[in-house]
């Protein structure tokens, strides 16, 4: 097969030459198994960070719907006529400063609230049920309940006015621990990452050892081959990150059209309740797409910084 | 670390000059032009190479140098995965080059040394004068200052041996300096104006070209 010398009168076959190879072979990197890790930890932590916003949300909802909201409760005693003692704490409320609007839960409405706990069809009229008023403040300020607590004290003594302070604290410190738990899941993820993204790096510098040397034989230098690996991850990176992201923005999805189907259901008033509609916004699925190109970006430059070391360590 | 390969050896490379590098298997000849490509440090002594001492070198600069030698392997050492073209182009490609501005060249460069019809053929396809070509053409490609080549012609038939003989020469009068490790003597015969280095027991003589 030796010696074509008399090669010199073909046409010029530039257009027909092949020459856009990778210099690092895209076989010799464990490419699938990779994305494939990449792609569940982008899931996992498109999830967690989904998760946390979404209780967030809930949270911010919670806060803002029932913070205004104080409540005022006459409980019964012997000989204390309780419509009365509710009308009178309602004309008190309705006077004082601040207030917008208060009204009187009936005893039916009163009776109504007990239904899922001691169900249906019972006479509860023996029962000392407690007489509730809701009233809705101008502001959220505590400050501005010191004229309607002044108020009852003068009119209507048998009113206890509750401003919901201890159930929003408890609230604050569960959304706070569920985020603060969703940030140490998302670094742990992030870190398992990066160790898979190395141990790929480096059996694949191992593997192309040889292209490696070849490479700095001819003149290349470390950033050039570097950039060969980077190029080639981020890739894998960015394949791994879409595929993640998109499963997690369809899990989002699909969660948020399901609570919407259960909404009357049993447990469907529960979870809606807890997370609102189950419905991430765009600010949620904007941070699953952040996520996602943000660990391509990860996997590119990581792979770089490892290959640029392991160069400078042949040296 | 092991025995000393070679010791007290005492030379220069001129510019434009052109020698044979020889001596019995083992003697150290891949090891001198290791020593030459600066991909091994010396123990002791100094290894100048354009002027510069090798070891003061940072990697730059050895990168820069690198992009003045051309070295043509014993085992040709072509990327297994790309064409002959693309691997001709390498030191190109590695320099950052646009590839439709070194095309032409490598194409005439390839036609020149018989490869014209093999471009798009990977390296597992070409028989071992083929791949010896492209090897050399690799190492031509930049016209480099200095050319290294170990055992060129080890693989090839006496006739294409000397037709890449010739190849040598002809890169030698355009001003590069050649050195050509061998250890087979009818090639060093058909060029006997050639600077002759013989190495052996770790020293090494040197007897001048004809010419000289």
């Amino acid at each position: 097969m030796s010696g074509s010398d008399g090669a010199t009168l073909t046409a010029p076959p530039n257009a027909a030459l092949k020459r856009d190879m990778p210099l690092v072979p895209a076989d010799s990197i464990a490419g699938r198994a990779l994305v494939i890790v990449i792609a569940i930890m982008t899931f996992l932590a498109c999830l967690t960070a989904g998760g946390a916003i979404l209780v967030a949300d809930a949270a911010q909802g919670w806060r803002s719907e029932v913070s205004r909201d104080v409540t005022i409760q006459i409980k019964p005693a012997t000989g204390r006529d309780l419509d009365a003692e509710a009308a009178k704490a309602v004309a008190a409320a309705q006077g004082a400063p601040n207030v917008i609007e208060a009204r009187a839960y009936t005893k039916q409405e009163s009776e109504k609230l007990l239904e899922p706990w001691l169900g249906g069809g019972l006479d509860l009229g023996q029962l000392p049920i407690p007489r509730l008023i809701v009233v809705r403040m101008k502001t959220q300020d505590a400050a501005d309940l010191a004229g309607l607590r002044q108020a009852l004290a003068e009119k209507a003594p048998a009113a206890n006015l509750d401003d919901h302070r201890l159930w929003l604290a408890r609230l604050d410190t569960m959304a706070g621990a569920v985020v603060a738990l969703a940030v140490a899941l998302f670094l742990l993820m992030i870190s398992a990452m990066a160790m898979a993204i190395g141990f790929a790096t480096r059996g694949a510098m191992a593997g192309n050892r040889e292209i490696v040397e070849v490479l700095h034989f001819v003149g290349a230098a470390d950033s050039f081959i570097s950039r060969q690996f980077q190029n080639h991850f981020l890739r894998l990176g960015l394949k791994g990150g879409l595929i993640g992201g998109l499963g997690a923005a369809s899990f989002f999805a699909a969660a948020s059209i399901l609570s919407r189907a259960w909404a009357n259901s049993s447990g469907g008033e529960e979870i809606s309740a807890l997370f609102g509609a189950f419905a991430l916004g765009p600010r949620g699925y904007l941070a699953i797409w952040s996520i996602a190109v943000a660990i391509a970006l990860l996997t590119g430059l990581l792979s770089r910084i490892i290959v640029f070391r392991h160069l400078r360590r042949l040296q | 670390m092991g025995a000393e390969i070679v010791r007290d050896l005492n030379f220069g490379i001129a510019p434009q000059s052109f020698q044979f590098l020889t001596g019995p298997s083992g003697a150290g000849k891949t090891t001198l032009l290791r020593l030459m490509l600066l991909s091994l440090r010396p123990t002791r002594g100094i290894v100048r190479i354009f002027g510069e001492n090798a070891a003061e070198l940072d990697k730059d600069s050895i990168t820069g140098l690198r992009r003045r030698i051309g070295v043509v392997f014993q085992d040709f050492r072509l990327l297994e995965h790309l064409t002959t073209y693309e691997n001709v182009a390498l030191p190109l490609r590695v320099m950052g080059r646009d590839e439709a501005s070194y095309r032409p060249e490598v194409v005439e460069l390839l036609r020149w040394v018989g490869l014209g019809e093999r471009m798009n053929a990977l390296p597992v396809v070409l028989s071992g004068g083929e791949k010896q070509r492209a090897a050399i053409a690799r190492a031509l490609i930049v016209r480099p200052e200095l050319l290294l080549a170990d055992e060129p012609t080890g693989n090839v038939d006496p006739g294409l041996a000397r037709r890449l003989l010739r190849l040598f020469i002809e890169l030698h009068k355009f001003g590069t300096a050649v050195v050509i490790a061998t250890h087979d003597l009818t090639l060093m015969d058909q060029f006997s104006d050639a600077r002759r280095l013989v190495i052996g027991d770790g020293r090494l003589q040197i007897f001048e070209g004809k010419s000289r």
